[in-house]
């Protein structure tokens, strides 16, 4: 069968008129089409007490954490940080989580998230955990679900700019990243002091399978050397596809200056179709080269209730010109940015950013041509199959700069279009368009929950929109992003809600509640709390002086804390606080704050063990409290250390309740 | 008493050894900041929180008031009533196999008298946790007692106090009630 290959109506030059055409018009909510309002109202209204029927992990984008929304109401539930350090809570401040944040660069406290993905068991999201990558210092954090902290972080060495990432294989086998700014690589693919401009000569990238194991634990399996171009998005395959994983790629052109030019100039670039069980079976049998490659491994020691950080030395890689049949180029129209891959496995759609056609390969006929050595050149050792010999179909009309597919679980595809602003529906079967709705404005990913699956929800899409403009009351020049929560149990499209989220969110999943509330951890046991300064009881609390460290190993319960008057403490000391919340019930976090502390506060949670360094810079009688509402007398609770100078003889003493 | 009776009253001795895997009273404690309930369940042989860490919370609030610490291993009668009740059995198969009306009685009234006995006793325990506070007490109403009804429901501040028989105490009953129908029955 030839591809569908009809004329496109649209010409080029027109593109830059319409989307200004769209801008302006699009700019007066008054034009906006919402059918019945109050029935909309009905349908993300969750009575107070109740609770959503998913949740929203949606990505922070440059605010590196993982805010998380109940949908379809649309409430903000939580942030969990993962990239970022966070006053709110400590995370990154405090010494127990700070080696989450490690790298070969030092301590990175601040990154760019943008595809959190949840864990998957048969192609179907399981509950277990949310991964999610880091764009600019390459990493990839687990996110656990039993307690909504990131319990791991892994770096990806020689790589950088880790966007196509990070996307899971059907059973959780894998977790994707690849290289998305090409840089200079020696033998030992080390960064190079070379000119920029001989990029064509020095640059590539690398295409990275994390494997992750029962518990979780990642490691880097191997890595594929692929040519310098810019890896964009990745989607495992599922069904017949299951053994394979799909990575876009721009800038064919290999430039490196003015992109938004240069690289911009063929009329294909590649998406990368990756056969990961060869490759993940040839690595097993020894194929490979052990090269050095230095990256961190951080994870949360669940016994002891602290991140350790270990340095792996050493990558294995993979040269394709070496193994054939691991990895094929598939030629696809203008840049393209998303790919995405159907329920059934069967399509690849990619987001054809520069097209006006949604171009749509046939995994059947991607493999057909490969058994046919059906190929059109070959780069660096990577066959490129033949377009027309690939393709199923060109969606036509799919709107401007389309960059993201989900699908609905019943025969459709959803599809954003950033500069026409719009969600377009349309046919696995027809590969048409049948439905259109309005985002306000541009959207960048879509989601549906379980989109990206073999078994989609398909009640709720959700528009991740880069523009906001108008859509709420202002907020000076900064404003949050706008998500649209859009009803398509039906035939058509309705625009059910608009509501603000925090950071940049890129990519978002929608998860069952059903599928994570039953495996909540309300607080930690203190009987398993294994940390090394945790006191379990008031008796035990002290304070210990070790030359200028001092250690204070401290409790919190309502509403006091134990000791909560020192002396002994001098200038040039450093002092620990070590406090263990001591409360064993739901809900009833203690914060610990000292003046002139130059880090956050402390919040502990109950059974948790968590250590504020303090380095007194003058005398004098220092005031340090509970920073949670933890009760009624919570004002109460708070405490002195007195600071005397550095030569004074005043003994360490402590105490609780008596007079000193 | 022929066989019937003494079957009937060898089931009613052995009935009483399920009090010592049932809570004889429990007592729950409502409050908004405790949406899912918290509680204590008291037994011949322990007293427990009616999740894991109820009674450790149930203490923590009682501090704000004042009260003591409630703390089983400090009350004896945890010790002696499941000898108590041991003693019950021993002697209620005794009289089965004996089949002694008289003794039958004296089990009855005997197993009365320590059933109010220990009514009485949870009371004065209640009375002296509700009304010896400490003079040190954070919150302090004046007037304001805090000892939970013997059975019941009252309101002790933001908290709505229900104290109710526990399967135990309804074992016990079926026990007495078989014992009584032993003993007019053999008539």
């Amino acid at each position: 069968m030839e591809p569908k290959k009809k004329k496109s109506k649209l010409m080029w030059w027109s593109v830059p008129l319409i989307a200004v055409l769209a801008l302006t018009f699009y700019g007066c909510p008054s034009q906006q089409n919402l059918s019945g309002s109050s029935d909309a109202a009905q349908k993300v209204y969750v009575a107070p007490g109740e609770h959503d029927e998913y949740y929203g992990m949606f990505s922070g984008g440059y605010s590196g954490q993982l805010p998380v929304y109940g949908l379809p109401s649309g409430r903000h539930l939580y942030t969990v940080p993962v990239f970022t350090q966070s006053a709110t809570n400590g995370y990154g401040y405090n010494e127990e989580t700070r080696p989450m944040l490690m790298t070969t660069h030092g301590y990175v406290p601040w990154d760019d998230a943008h595809h959190p993905e949840g864990s998957q068991t048969d192609g179907e999201l399981d509950g277990r955990w949310v991964f999610m990558n880091a764009n600019n210092t390459p990493r990839i954090a687990r996110i656990d679900l039993t307690n909504f902290q990131t319990a791991e972080i892994i770096e990806i060495p020689n790589s950088a700019g880790n966007h196509a990432s990070s996307f899971v294989t059907v059973n959780t086998e894998y977790v994707s990243a690849a290289t998305r700014f090409s840089i200079p690589m020696d033998e030992d693919l080390e960064n190079m002091d070379v000119p920029i401009s001989s990029y064509a000569e020095n640059f590539k990238g690398t295409i990275s399978f994390i494997k992750v194991g029962d518990e979780g634990e990642m490691s880097v399996d191997f890595q594929i050397l692929v040519p310098g171009f810019n890896y964009d998005l990745s989607h495992a395959g599922k069904g017949p596809s299951e053994d394979w994983a799909f990575f876009t790629s721009y800038n064919s052109e290999e430039a490196h200056t003015l992109l938004e030019r240069n690289a911009s100039r063929n009329d294909k670039d590649f998406i990368a179709a990756i056969n990961w069980r060869k490759a993940a079976d040839l690595v097993a049998d020894g194929a490979g080269e052990d090269i050095p490659g230095e990256h961190y491994r951080n994870y949360m020691d669940h016994d002891q209730q602290l991140a350790k950080s270990e340095l792996i030395e050493t990558v294995r890689v993979l040269d394709p010109a070496e193994h054939p049949g691991i990895i094929y180029y598939l030629p696809t129209p203008k840049s393209p940015h998303g790919v995405d891959v159907d329920p059934t496995g069967q399509y690849i759609v990619a987001g054809g950013k520069l097209s006006s056609v949604l171009p749509v390969h046939s995994f059947e006929k991607i493999q057909q041509a490969i058994e046919n050595e059906d190929y059109e050149g070959e780069i660096d050792g990577i066959p490129v199959l033949n377009y027309n010999s690939i393709v199923q179909a060109e969606v036509e009309n799919a709107g401007i700069g389309t960059l993201h597919t989900e699908f609905d679980g019943n025969g459709y595809a959803y599809t954003t279009a950033f500069i026409s602003s719009e969600i377009v529906k349309w046919s696995l079967e027809t590969f048409e368009v049948v439905d259109r709705i309005d985002t306000y404005y541009s959207p960048g990913h879509l989601m549906i929950p379980g989109g990206d699956t073999r078994n989609p929800d398909g009640k709720y899409l959700v528009a991740l929109n880069k523009i906001t403009k108008d859509r709420y009351l202002p907020t000076g020049p900064e404003l949050f992003h706008s998500a649209q929560l859009i009803d398509i149990s039906g035939d058509k499209m309705e625009l059910l809600l608009d509501f603000p989220t925090d950071g940049e969110p890129h990519y978002a999943q929608g998860i069952r509640a059903d599928l994570i509330v039953d495996n909540q951890i309300r607080f930690y046991e203190l009987e398993g709390n294994n940390h090394p300064d945790a006191v379990k009881t008031e008796s035990e609390a002290r304070v210990e002086r070790d030359g200028n460290d001092v250690h204070v190993y401290m409790t919190s319960i309502r509403s006091h804390f134990t000791p909560d008057n020192i002396e002994g403490v001098k200038v040039g000391d450093n002092v620990y606080f070590h406090l263990t919340n001591i409360e064993q019930d739901w809900d009833v976090p203690h914060g610990f704050a000292v003046m002139g502390a130059q880090t956050s506060e402390l919040l502990v949670m109950p059974g948790e063990t968590r250590t504020l360094v303090w380095k007194p810079k003058k005398v004098g009688v220092y005031p340090f409290y509970c920073t949670d509402f933890c009760s009624a007398l919570h004002q109460e609770m708070q405490g002195y250390v007195r600071v005397s100078p550095e030569d004074s003889d005043v003994e360490i003493s402590y105490r609780t309740g008596t007079e000193g | 008493m022929k066989t019937k009776e003494r079957v009937l009253m060898a089931v009613a001795a052995l009935l009483l050894g399920l009090v010592f895997m049932f809570p004889i009273w429990t007592i729950d404690m409502d409050a908004p900041q405790y949406p899912e309930g918290i509680g204590m369940e008291i037994s011949i042989n322990k007293i427990e929180g009616k999740s894991k860490n109820d009674l450790q919370n149930i203490n923590g609030l009682n501090h704000y008031i004042g009260m003591k610490e409630i703390n089983p291993d400090s009350i004896p009668e945890l010790k002696i009533m499941p000898w108590i009740f041991a003693f019950l059995i021993a002697s209620g198969l005794g009289i089965a196999i004996w089949g002694n009306r008289t003794a039958l009685l004296i089990w009855i009234i005997l197993f009365i008298l320590l059933a109010i006995a220990g009514l009485v006793d949870f009371y004065l325990w209640s009375y002296d946790y509700g009304h010896n506070l400490s003079e040190d007490a954070a919150i302090k109403v004046p007037g304001m007692t805090y000892q939970p009804p013997i059975i019941g429901t009252k309101e002790l501040l933001n908290i709505t106090a229900s104290s109710w028989p526990g399967i135990g105490f309804y074992i016990s009953l079926v026990s007495m009630g078989l014992a009584s129908y032993a003993f007019w029955s053999s008539k």
